[in-house]
């Protein structure tokens, strides 16, 4: 995992509040990238989202092995700093490093977890397997 | 009304802790809460009297028709109605279902089906699908943008242009809380005959519509939304109208004789409910309709109106909110937005506080398009709410809008 991706899950895990744990979420979703309009189309949107959630992944030929880039975006604050997180955490990683990643643990330690229940409406389950999928399929 | 904070003991999970904080639920548009009454009368069955309604002449089938069957009358009374105008269905959209299809047989190409700009997705798509099959046509009583409501000489004036042979419509908007002047409809379409429908989903507990003095030809609700179980809803039909409606389920329990060349069916209300009914979620719903038979109704009305106006108050007094709807004439659901915040952020953020509330297009997507809007924040009161819980819910929502801004 790279030294961003580090940085962010100490910064959220050593939140004092949920106060702080979400504003550092939604600071996070600031730093995000606009999605140009060309990309914000709705093949590109998540099923099972309250909020929209575009995303696009594609896998970047490497010397060795192909690597993960992500582009995504999301009408919420909330959303955009919960994919900030994501594509920090997968960014440039080989199909086999991501599989060998654990989500769950990592939201868990972050006191995350709660975002990964489907009934919260927000897609972050659906955006993930989305990626192990894509990762799986590129083996 | 009766003390509040005494009440509120009858509804257990109102002393839930929710995320640390005690709960605050602002979403009974979606679903009510349940006393414990309803809760002790579901257990009570299973454990002391389980077995089938209308089958077998043992003791315990004896009892459980009879608790049936007496919820039936429960509410063919708080409705002011006969019991065999109620018939049990599993909701208000399996109810408007029924409807929608019974009343298509006798529907013809560019026949007129009239509903508002209000309707829950429930009162609009079954009706599109008889549409598309029959080449009826729908159309839609709009919002007057101004003043957040229909209005009735554009409602009259429409009547009088489209002659519509079925008028559909909500007693209240579950996305904003309007309580549509129904009886005024009802009565002014009796001009042209047309046959009329109340989706009653958000109206039955706040507003105890009476059968009589409405005087439309259908009536539907869901149990689940006035103290009762889910699966379970009613559709109360006018018995002449009812009882001629084409049935749309068959199997056992609707039929008086069979064989193998030909099936008569019994007589309504029997011959809606083919299979073995929501025996446990009938008897459970009779509580809960004893249990709002000993809350006085008008001191409800005050009192809900109090909390209403209370909240209505305080919300218009944070800069930046947009309330939308009709603020008067309301069940005492609010949908709101801040500035261009996304109503999921709000509602995230009020959830940390322990406080329920609903966001999105509360499936009135229609509604939301002529809105210019995706969703809202929707916050839905009922008599269980107290006006602590709106302070509190207040302070909570600013404290959440300072960590937008
Ligand atoms: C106005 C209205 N009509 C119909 C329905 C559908 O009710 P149910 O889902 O219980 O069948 C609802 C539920 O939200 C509603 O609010």
């Amino acid at each position: 995992m790279n030294d961003t991706y580090i940085n962010i899950k100490n910064k959220i895990s050593n939140a004092n509040t949920w106060q702080e744990k979400y504003r550092e979420i939604m600071l996070l979703g600031k730093t995000l990238p606009q999605l140009s309009n060309e990309l914000k189309i709705d093949s590109a949107l998540v099923d099972g989202c309250e909020s929209k959630v575009w995303l696009h992944l594609e896998f970047k030929i490497g010397l060795q092995e192909n690597t993960l880039f992500i582009n995504a975006n999301s009408d919420t604050r909330i959303v955009k700093g919960l994919l900030c997180i994501i594509i920090n955490l997968y960014s440039d990683l080989t199909p086999s490093e991501i599989l060998s990643i654990n989500p769950e643990k990592e939201f868990e330690d972050m006191s995350l977890l709660k975002h990964l229940s489907p009934s919260r409406g927000n897609g972050i389950k659906a955006i993930l397997s989305v990626i192990h999928n894509k990762a799986t399929a590129q083996k | 009304m009766c003390n509040i904070d005494i009440l509120r003991h009858d509804f257990p999970i109102l002393n839930k802790i929710v995320n640390d904080q005690p709960l605050i639920y602002l979403d009974s548009g979606a679903t009510s809460q349940k006393p414990q009454c309803v809760i002790d009368s579901l257990n009570h069955f299973y454990t002391n009297s389980n077995s089938n309604v209308h089958r077998g002449i043992h003791t315990l089938g004896d009892q459980a028709t009879t608790s049936y069957e007496n919820t039936r009358e429960k509410v063919a009374q708080f409705i002011n109605a006969v019991p065999k105008e109620i018939v049990w269905t599993k909701g208000a959209t399996e109810s408007l279902n029924i409807l929608a299809y019974g009343l298509s047989q006798s529907l013809k190409p560019r026949d007129i089906i009239l509903i508002s700009a209000l309707e829950h997705h429930a009162n609009i798509v079954p009706w599109q699908q008889v549409c598309a099959q029959t080449g009826a046509i729908l159309k839609v009583i709009p919002l007057d943008e101004t003043l957040q409501k229909i209005t009735l000489s554009e409602t009259f004036k429409l009547i009088d242009i489209y002659k519509p042979k079925i008028i559909s419509l909500s007693h209240a908007s579950n996305a904003l809380g309007n309580i549509q002047p129904v009886k005024e409809i009802i009565e002014y379409s009796k001009k042209y005959q047309s046959i009329t429908i109340i989706d009653g989903a958000q109206a039955f507990m706040h507003l105890r519509p009476d059968m009589k003095n409405l005087d439309c030809d259908f009536y539907v609700f869901s149990a689940h939304k006035a103290l009762g179980p889910t699966g379970l809803g009613c559709l109360y039909g006018k018995y002449e109208v009812l009882n001629t409606l084409p049935v749309y389920q068959t199997g056992g329990e609707m039929i008086k004789t069979v064989s193998f060349e030909e099936t008569i069916f019994s007589e309504a209300p029997s011959k809606f409910e083919a299979g073995t009914p929501n025996i446990a979620g009938v008897i459970a719903f009779g509580s809960a309709i004893d249990y709002l038979d000993k809350i006085n109704f008008n001191a409800q009305l005050i009192y809900e109106k109090a909390l209403f106006l209370s909240l209505r108050n305080q919300l218009e007094n944070i800069s930046g909110i947009k309330l939308y709807g009709d603020l008067d004439q309301n069940i005492g659901t609010i949908s709101f937005n801040y500035k261009n915040e996304h109503p999921f952020d709000i509602a995230t953020l009020l959830d940390q506080y322990g406080i329920a509330v609903r966001v999105g297009n509360h499936c009135t997507q229609p509604l939301m398009s002529s809105l210019n809007i995706e969703g809202t924040v929707r916050v839905s009161l009922a008599f269980y709410n107290t006006k602590t819980e709106i302070e509190v819910f207040i302070k909570h929502l600013k404290q959440c809008l300072s960590l937008l801004d």
